[in-house]
């Protein structure tokens, strides 16, 4: 028996060394952006709150108004909802006189998914479901593949993805960048839409160096904000509000390609501190550490298939055919 | 024909000069939707062809889409009949009477065949083969029929001509029926307009018949034969009550302060949020601002929408046909209550409380096992 | 064939039954219910908590409950200790119905289960995700718990050819048996990971893994202890006290590393006084790890290990405990921030109660008819 044991805990000293090299081995490296990868600039000292984004997103993803208000007149989500893929938000400090300001001031924001550079939501889905675009990085979602375990809700750190809790044959609803209107040449409804140009669209990169360059600029100077698009002719001339000097998503989680602008701390308005390595790296860098080519499983296995049967056999010996 | 600079100074035409007319017919044109440039061609189509014919039935009903009519100003309706179009039969203002005047009718038809203009005013009954309406002893249902086979295209006017209206409400006795019903149970294929109303606006009805005359055609219309013109938006979208629908500021209550306010009337019933028509841009009377009936503090009741007017009782509230968001937003964080209900909290108390009780029910009769065991053992 | 299990015999339908199957049929018409409405009509969970007590209770702590089979076939087949054999079936019997309600209830829980094969469609599989590991893990292993358990069916329709043609091939389904949960045990921490910050910093650590493990199998022991205890009451049976005894030994150096482990990475992450803050979080962590140092403490002293009141106490101590680990990192450290709230309603709280009813029925009706319990002579 002594022997077998030996046996037995040479072939686990032997995965747990697999283990143990795995870190270094095993360790897969964070996502980076795809090349045309297409996202939005939201700036929140821009938007003047008219919602209609929220109505263009409704219309152009034939989503149901949601009533959450006893008159069931308006469709006035609180928040987002398996009916509501994006949807502005207010903060509200003390008096709430100044706009983007922190104390006794007020800001919109706009909440709609991020679409990760290494999506959680995607790392989580055991049947691809959800799944990252390779050329333009758009998070999509297929129904026919979902099971609904929700595990990409459990995941995802800014709880984007959204379940139909009411309906017998239920969806994950998110926000999917207006994907289906590429191919007319249209791009996201929200931004399309937006009258300011507190929504753009455009290439992350170029979204990226205008958020930038807005932050160099000077409050109270007057600049162009383009409308609809980042490369839009169409500008609107507006004095520049004061900055925090940050732009939301271009770190956080692994980068986003959602990104935003604001006056007010960015967890007053709802967006989770996040570090800089996205949450899929550190799970997947883990799970492969254990899990790589099924290598530690599969000796792990041998082993105890040689332990058990000799065991079993010597039983049989003794005791007869009783297991 | 090219209007000169002289003539347009010196003409009259329907009583106005003809700088007037051809301005008046550019506000038409724009009522429209029309290119501000095509008010000259309107004015030449009704100077220059021989005056359209126009011959107006009337049904079962209540001569207030005529009255509408007596109440334009511009222009006025003796210039309307008398200059703009050849009214050749109408009940109400029909010079002759009798047998002269449905013989002129008659005349008429078979002159203008395939030409005039049929103006139907009022539901056609037609239960009992229609005989709750007679005109010089045929049916209403039977002057339909053969008088909208020779016209250039039907103009269904007021709601009743439209989709039935009063005369249509439940229990319907004398089987009132719109115009187009009429006219496609009998196979007649004559284009159909419907201006649909309690009463119309005037305007609506003669930007059509303009419309008609100058161009040909009928004005572009929606799935319920109506120009889009006036019928394509919601009167709730063209409200100037409307922001304070968005904001959530309503009249309760007649009178009240929200009343006097000048608040949404949608708690009062509106029915503008279900009811297509041009009511707030278009106005009545030519008074100025205000002159609608959601204006003056009424709310709509929706008497130009079918299964609206006169079928929804008058202060239910309507049924939002565009749900868009209001002017209210949700704070930053999430809104979902999810807490404990007190049937839930109670079986989880009665749960722990029960393992407890068994739980220690348990391990006092171990310790009683224990001790019987010793016992024995000792 | 020496006899060494047998059929303890007796009425099916006691009182204990009949209230069983009282919570059986209202979780079945609330089941009815959530099939026709949605999941919303009858549970509280949220787009923030999206999951609920069915996925912390009925799986995460249900198949943890359910680690009897594994850590004793772990202990009699790897580790050679023949001694704990009488041991198996019983516990065989637990983890086969913990763990096939387990996976019924993920049927009820999941929303579009009627996709649910979509996970070995190769198209759709997703070999990076920790939920397909589990879910592919746990069916195997319910697969694998029925075979394993079959010796007991064919003792009983006395079929022995069919039980010696199975014996042949046992071998390489016990290996299963113990790879499957070490892995799934394992992963099953895994699978809030990535939650990342939205799971509290006493809970959220990259040793999740080796402590679901590690509480997984000292579950399952004291599991075996607690249904021994409690059917030698039920049943009125003499106690395997000096197997237990032995069995219990076993708990308090594994629960030694887990707690070394355990605080020693908290203060390494500077969490600790997360514990202190006097919060629903923090009081949850001291109650868990008070529920943790009664059988660590308790299980040291060989007398009290042969004491069955002491065993009692730290099975039901260390269930607790491991219960509570689960709950808190599913649901109490899980805060996705603020206006979130999740508590579960009576209609969830039924559809589980009547699913541990199911479980204790059928235990009673497969013990009484199915060799599964050892046969004790009477001392």
């Amino acid at each position: 028996m002594n022997i077998k044991r030996r046996d037995f805990l040479k072939v686990v000293a032997g995965s747990s060394l697999l283990l143990a090299s795995g870190d270094v081995a095993f360790a897969r490296t964070a996502k980076k952006l795809p090349p045309s990868a297409v996202g939005i600039l939201y700036d929140a000292t821009v938007c003047i709150g008219c919602k209609a984004c929220q109505n263009a997103c409704k219309q152009y993803n034939e989503m149901p108004a949601e009533h959450t208000a006893p008159e069931q007149i308006w469709d006035d989500p609180v928040d987002l909802s398996g009916k509501t893929l994006n949807i502005i938000k207010a903060y509200k400090n003390g008096t709430g006189a100044t706009k983007d300001a922190e104390i006794n001031g007020y800001s919109f924001v706009k909440r709609h998914c991020m679409h990760c550079i290494d999506p959680s939501c995607v790392s989580a889905c055991p049947v691809t479901a959800l799944d990252k675009k390779s050329d333009n990085g758009v998070v999509t979602y297929n129904k026919n593949a979902c099971i609904g375990c929700r595990y990409c809700q459990i995941a995802c750190p800014y709880n984007i993805p959204r379940f139909e809790w009411d309906d017998p044959f239920p969806q994950i609803r998110k926000c999917q960048l207006c994907d289906h209107r590429y191919k007319e040449g249209k791009f996201s409804a929200c931004c399309e839409f937006c009258p300011t140009g507190a929504s753009i669209f455009g290439k992350v990169i170029d979204l990226l160096a205008e958020a930038k360059k807005r932050l160099t600029l000077k409050p109270g100077d007057y600049y162009h904000y383009p409308v609809a698009h980042v490369t839009s002719r169409e500008t609107s001339y507006r004095p520049v509000s004061i900055y925090l000097n940050h732009v939301y998503g271009e770190k956080e989680g692994g980068g986003t390609q959602y990104l935003l602008l604001s006056g007010v701390p960015f967890a007053k308005l709802g967006l989770p501190v996040l570090s800089e390595d996205s949450a899929a790296n550190r799970s997947e860098t883990l799970q492969h550490t254990l899990y790589y080519g099924l290598i530690a499983p599969i000796t792990f296995l041998g082993g105890l298939m040689y332990a058990v049967y000799r065991n079993t056999r010597k039983e049989h010996e003794d005791k007869g055919d009783k297991l | 024909m090219r209007i000169d600079q002289e003539s347009i100074e010196h003409d009259n035409i329907a009583g106005l000069s003809r700088r007037d007319f051809v301005k008046f017919c550019s506000t038409l044109a724009v009522g429209m939707g029309l290119p501000v440039g095509m008010g000259a061609q309107i004015a030449e189509a009704v100077t220059v062809q021989k005056r359209p014919p126009v011959l107006w039935l009337s049904a079962q009903e209540c001569t207030g889409c005529t009255e509408t009519l007596l109440r334009t100003s511009h222009p006025t309706l003796e210039k309307l009949i008398l200059e703009l179009i050849s009214l050749e039969y109408h009940e109400t203002l029909l010079v002759g009477a009798g047998r002269q005047a449905e013989d002129w009718r008659e005349k008429s038809m078979k002159e203008n065949k395939g030409k005039y203009i049929l103006v139907v005013d009022g539901s056609i009954p037609t239960k009992d083969n229609g005989i709750y309406c007679k005109i010089g002893g045929k049916t209403a249902l039977a002057l339909l029929g053969e008088m909208a086979a020779d016209a250039a295209a039907v103009i269904a006017i007021g709601s009743c001509a439209s989709w039935g209206g009063v005369p249509s409400a439940d229990p319907n006795p004398t089987g009132a029926t719109p115009a187009h019903e009429v006219l496609k149970s009998r196979g007649i294929k004559t284009p159909v307009v419907n201006i649909p109303g309690c009463p119309p606006n005037p305007y609506n009805f003669l930007s059509t018949v303009l419309y008609f005359v100058t161009f040909k055609k009928l004005p572009e219309l929606d799935d319920q034969s109506r120009p889009k013109f006036a019928y394509g938006r919601l009167i709730h979208e063209n409200c100037e009550r409307r922001p304070h629908f968005d904001a959530g500021r309503f009249a309760i209550q007649f009178g009240d302060e929200g009343h006097r306010k000048g608040y949404c009337l949608y708690k009062l019933g509106c029915k503008g949020p279900e009811t297509f028509a041009n009511c707030p841009i278009q106005l009545f009377n030519d008074v100025g601002s205000g002159a609608w009936p959601v204006g003056t503090g009424h709310p709509c009741f929706g008497c130009s929408e079918k299964g609206v007017g006169f079928t929804l009782p008058l202060h239910s509230p309507a049924r939002p046909k565009y749900v868009t968001p209001p002017s209210i937003f949700p704070g930053i964080e999430a809104h979902k209550s999810g807490g404990a209900s007190i049937a839930a909290a109670a079986v989880v108390a009665g749960l722990a409380g029960a393992a407890l009780g068994a739980g220690a029910v348990t391990v006092k009769k171990l310790g009683e096992k224990e001790e019987g065991r010793k016992g024995t053992e000792e | 064939m020496t006899a060494e299990q047998k059929p303890i015999g007796g009425k099916i339908v006691t009182k204990t039954f009949l209230i069983c199957l009282f919570f059986v049929v209202i979780a079945g018409i609330l089941l009815v219910k959530r099939f026709i409405y949605g999941i919303g009509a009858v549970s509280n969970m949220s787009d923030g908590y999206p999951w609920g007590i069915w996925i912390a209770y009925d799986v995460v702590v249900g198949t943890a409950f359910a680690c009897g089979g594994y850590a004793v076939a772990m202990l009699v087949y790897v580790f050679n200790k023949g001694e704990y054999h009488p041991l198996v079936r019983p516990a065989l019997l637990a983890s086969v119905f913990g763990y096939t309600l387990a996976g019924v209830s993920i049927f009820f829980d999941i929303g579009r289960y009627w996709q649910a094969y979509n996970l070995i469609v190769p198209k759709y599989s997703q070999l990076n995700s920790v939920m397909f590991e589990v879910a592919l893990c746990v069916s195997t292993y319910i697969i694998v718990l029925w075979i394993e358990f079959m010796p007991s069916f064919f003792d009983w329709l006395n079929k022995p050819q069919l039980l010696r043609t199975l014996h042949k091939v046992l071998f390489a389904f016990i290996a299963f048996g113990v790879l499957l949960p070490t892995m799934h045990q394992s992963s099953l921490g895994l699978l809030v990971y990535i939650a990342g910050e939205k799971i509290s910093p006493l809970w959220q650590t990259p040793f999740l893994p080796l402590l679901f493990l590690i509480t997984a199998i000292t579950m399952g022991y004291s599991v075996v202890i607690f249904e021994s205890v409690t059917s030698s009451l039920a049943f009125k049976r003499d106690m395997e006290i000096p197997l237990l005894a032995k069995l219990s030994g076993f708990i308090p150096p594994m629960l030694g590393v887990y707690l070394a482990v355990r605080f020693w990475d908290l203060v390494g992450r500077n969490s600790l006084g997360l514990a202190f803050t006097g919060t629903l979080q923090g009081n949850l962590f001291l109650i868990e790890n008070i529920l943790y140092l009664i059988p660590t403490i308790a299980l040291l002293s060989p007398i009290k290990r042969t004491n069955p009141r002491w065993l009692f106490i730290s099975a039901v101590s260390m269930l607790l405990a491991g219960g509570i680990y689960r709950f808190n990192t599913f649901l109490v450290g899980f805060d996705p921030g603020p206006g979130w709230h999740y508590f579960p309603s009576f209609s969830e709280l039924m559809i589980t109660f009547g699913m541990i009813a199911i479980e204790i029925m059928g235990y009673t009706i497969l013990v009484k008819k199915l060799p599964v319990l050892p046969d004790i002579k009477h001392a």
